[in-house]
Formats: structure tokens, sequence, C-alpha cells
């Protein structure tokens, strides 16, 4: 495909310019511009229908404190954490295989593919009859969000591996765990971890609707019954909370993202 | 067909098969899973009832204006970033994270701003594609070749017939697989947004089967909703291919 070596119009100067104090300015513009927006479209539209960030930031600090909160942020963290692990250990395996093969590879991607674009919230009904209402169904909710990334950039990355690894690897005689942990995954680790940001983004998205639906307890249960009671302070607070974690963690998982890209690219 | 198609096609045969005997011989309770035949015939009762083609259509034209909303402000976002390098650089970690944030939680927010009406959904199921496409346009125009841009200068083309004859075909592809995961993600929001709290469309008909233990009904919709969803998915899915080989080949 061709792609200009100038795709980036930004004249020496200016890059390093940006590497001394450019990223924090932009990150303190974005949030302060984001603030700006909120409080005025809270002034426009009224505080009962979005309230302002000040009142919201008081409110969350007002959940934090609740005596109920621990116990709902607790089922979230424990089911969300256990979904991810799930997640990533099983992507990562399944990955590694369908791409070492090429024939298994070819046969799975269009149903990856498929399975990706699916609206797969209308399995939660089955799943819940399968796994009985419960944290069990949270978190297979939860993996079957976050998994299919992680295999299909994991899978793209082990094909791409050139094939001159692999024959050192025959050459030295290693076992198939040996070639899996001393060559390939460290290969494929910039796209893993690509995989692994897609993968943490949609787990946390599965495991919260699954708690809006059919459950009693944790943040995406509170959600919905500040939701039934037309309680928009509690709901804004509480997307608050959630903006701002998945953000950082995504914030900081991109930054690792970049940086292995970054390395790998003059071998 | 490709050996790997066929392969795939034995492959989903013997799991329903799997599915079916599992089913038939008690293996796995009805109350949980029904015969994959049994599902089929659900979806031709579902398909045959109004309501349930009614429900059909409101949700798909709900994600028909989410869809056409969020292509037209995501290519228009797109271009405006690519015009403006320092907004973009600013937005940039926005863009990056936007779907780390699980846009659901702010489905109460549009209910409160538009009414318990479709709006509610529209506006989940925009939001939800409008930065898929922003971002596949910005990469389109961000990969023109400079060589375009210059012969195009050097044939002093006016700037439409510019947009018209080297811009819009060299981002076309990108503008595509931006629109492709547009169609996925709306359909996901809207069908998300109806099954959570919603009194009409597919999502509510799947949650109120399942509510009310009709499990051939559930079944049914499910299987009708994936036939339609995977059938579009996999129209696209094929183009798209077309559309890059053919830049390939060029």
């Amino acid at each position: 495909m061709p792609v200009s070596p100038d795709a980036d119009p930004a004249t020496a100067a200016e890059r390093i310019e940006r590497r001394d104090h450019g990223p924090l300015v932009d990150t303190l513009l974005l949030i302060a511009g984001l603030l700006v927006l909120w409080q005025a479209g809270s002034m426009l539209l009224g505080h009962e229908a979005l309230p302002p960030p000040a009142a919201t930031v008081m409110k969350l600090a007002a959940i934090l404190g609740d005596s109920d909160f621990p116990a709902h942020a607790w089922e979230t963290a424990r089911a969300f954490v256990t979904a991810l692990v799930i997640a990533l250990c099983s992507g990562l395996a399944i990955g590694l295989a369908l791409g070492a093969n090429r024939l298994s590879g070819e046969v799975a991607e269009p149903l990856l593919v498929a399975l990706y674009a699916i609206p797969k919230i209308t399995l939660y009904p089955v799943i819940l009859l399968l796994f009985g209402l419960g944290i069990s169904a949270k978190i297979a909710f939860g993996v079957i969000h976050g998994v299919i990334p992680v295999i299909v950039f994991t899978m793209n990355a082990v094909r791409n591996i050139r094939s001159v690894y692999f024959r050192a690897a025959r050459t030295m005689r290693l076992s198939l765990l040996q070639t899996a942990f001393t060559i390939v995954i460290p290969a494929a680790m910039p796209e893993i971890i690509s995989g692994f940001r897609v993968g943490f983004a949609l787990t946390l998205l599965g495991t919260l609707i699954g708690e809006m639906f059919a459950s009693q307890r944790g943040i995406g249960y509170m959600l919905v019954r500040a939701m039934e009671t037309n309680d928009t302070l509690t709901v804004m607070a509480l997307a608050f909370l959630l903006v701002v974690l998945a953000t950082a963690a995504s914030t900081a998982l991109l930054a690792l993202d970049r940086r292995l890209h970054k390395r790998a690219m003059p071998s | 067909m490709t050996r790997a198609g066929w392969i795939r096609l034995a492959l989903i045969a013997g799991a329903l098969a799997l599915l079916e005997a599992a089913c038939r011989f008690g293996f796995i309770s009805r109350d949980a899973v029904i015969p994959p035949t049994v599902m089929v015939q659900g979806a031709w009762h579902a398909l045959r009832s109004d309501e349930t083609r009614g429900d059909l259509l409101l949700t798909l034209q709900t994600v028909a204006l989410a869809l056409v909303l969020s292509l037209v402000a995501g290519a228009a976002i797109g271009a405006l970033l690519h015009q403006a390098p320092r907004l973009r650089r600013v937005l940039d970690p926005l863009l990056a994270s936007y779907y780390a944030v699980p846009t659901f939680v702010f489905y109460p927010l549009f209910i409160v701003l538009f009414g318990l009406n479709r709006w509610p959904l529209v506006a989940i199921g925009f939001l939800f594609a409008v930065v898929a496409v922003a971002i596949n346009t910005l990469d389109g125009l961000s990969r023109i070749p400079r060589a375009y841009l210059r012969t195009a200068a050097v044939m002093r083309l006016s700037p439409p017939q510019m947009l018209l004859h080297v811009i819009l075909p060299a981002a076309a592809p990108w503008f595509f697989t931006g629109a492709k995961f547009a169609v996925a993600y709306s359909f996901i929001g809207v069908i998300a947004g109806e099954f959570v709290v919603s009194g009409a469309g597919v999502g509510h008909a799947i949650a109120f089967a399942y509510n009310s233990f009709d499990n051939r009904m559930m079944y049914g919709l499910i299987v009708l909703l994936f036939v339609v969803v995977g059938g579009i998915n996999t129209v696209l899915w094929s183009w798209e291919r077309r559309l890059y080989a053919r830049l390939a080949g060029r």
C-alpha cells in the first residue's frame, strides 16, 4: 500500500518542542476544553438534565464515601479482573495456535470477524441460562467481548513474524514451548499489547453491560438503578468515574504500545 | 470455494450437529439451550408475526439513522482534523482511548435530553460509530501519497476537481473500512440500548422473551438478528477486500 514517508507534517524543531512540553500542554488543553464544553452544555440544558462538573465531582466523592459503595466496586472489579485474565490468557493461547498454523488461521479468521461484529448483547440471555444469575455470567460475558480482539491481533502478529526466526529456532532445536516463549511472544509483543488494549476496553464494556441487565450488584447495577429513578447526578458521577478509570488505563497501555512499536521498528 | 472455506463450513455444520445431538439426548437442558432446528423454527415463527416484523423494521430504521448521521459527521470530523493538525494533536489521546469508555453509561442522559423515544438509541448508535468513521477518514486522508497531490497541482486541478478525481478515490478504501465498522457499531449500540432500557425493537423483544421464559421465541429472534447482521457484514467485508485488491493492483 502506498504510504508517503513524509506523512507527518511536523518539522524537526516542532518535534523537539513537542517532546519537551508539548504532550503535557496538549493534555491540559484537552481536559480544559472538555470541562468548558461540559459546563456550557450544563448551563444550556439545565442542571437537571446535565449536572455541571463541580456538582458531579462532589456527588462522586459522596458516592465513594458511601458505605454501600465498596461492595459494589469490589463486585465489578472482581468480575472485570477475572474476565480480563481469562480473556488475555486464552486469547493469547488461541491466537498463537491459529497464527502458527496457516490453514487453521484461514479457517478461523472470517468466523472471528463475524463474531466481533454481531451485537453480542443478544447472547446475554443465553449466558444467563448457562451460567445462572451471578458473577460467573458477568465474567463469561466480559470474556466473550474481550477475547476476540486478543485472538485476532495475536494471530496476525504471529503470521507476520519473519520465517528466518522460525528457522533459527529449528536450528537451535528449541521445543515448542521454548519457541513460543523465547521467540514468538517477544517478536509479536507490540501487536499483542495492541490486542490487549482493545481487549481491555471491550472486557470492561462486556462486564458493565452484564451488570446492567439482570444483576443485583456492581457499578453497572448502580447505574441502572439511578437511571430508573431518574437520578442524573448519580449517573453522571458514575459515568465520570468509569470514563476517568478507563481513559487512564487505556492511556497507560497506549504509551506502552507506542514504545514497543517504536522499539520494534529498526529490526 | 477454497479449502479453508470448505473446512470452515464443515466445522460449523459439525458444531451445529453436535449441539443438536446434545440437546436431543438431554446432555444440555432444554431450559438453557434448545436444538438448532427448533431455533430455526422459532425464527420462522417469529418472522411470520407482524409484531416481530415491526420490531425488526424499527431496529433497522434506528440503526440506519444512526449510521447515516455517523457517516456524515465522521467524514466531516475526519476532514476537519486533517485540515487542522494542531487540533488533531490535542484530540489524539481522546480518539485513541475513545472506545475504552463504555458509551452506554450516557444512555440515561440521552433519555433526559430526548425523552423516552427512539432518539436516545440513535444517539448511542451514533456515538458508538462516529469515531470509527472519523479515525479512518483521517487515516485515509493522511495516507494519500504526496505524488498524487503534486501531480494534481501540476495539472492545475481546481479544488473541486482535486476532491473528485484525486482525494476521494485515494481515500475511499479507508473511508469504507470506517463505514464497515460504523455498521457493526451502530447495530451493537442500538440493540444494546434496546436490550437494557427500551420498550420496543428487536433487543427489547429478546429481553422480553428471556424474562417470560419463551426460549423458542428468544432463540428464534437471536437467529434472525444474527442472520440479518451477519449477512450485511459479510457483504461489506467482501466488498472491502475487493476495494483493497484493486488498490494494490493499481
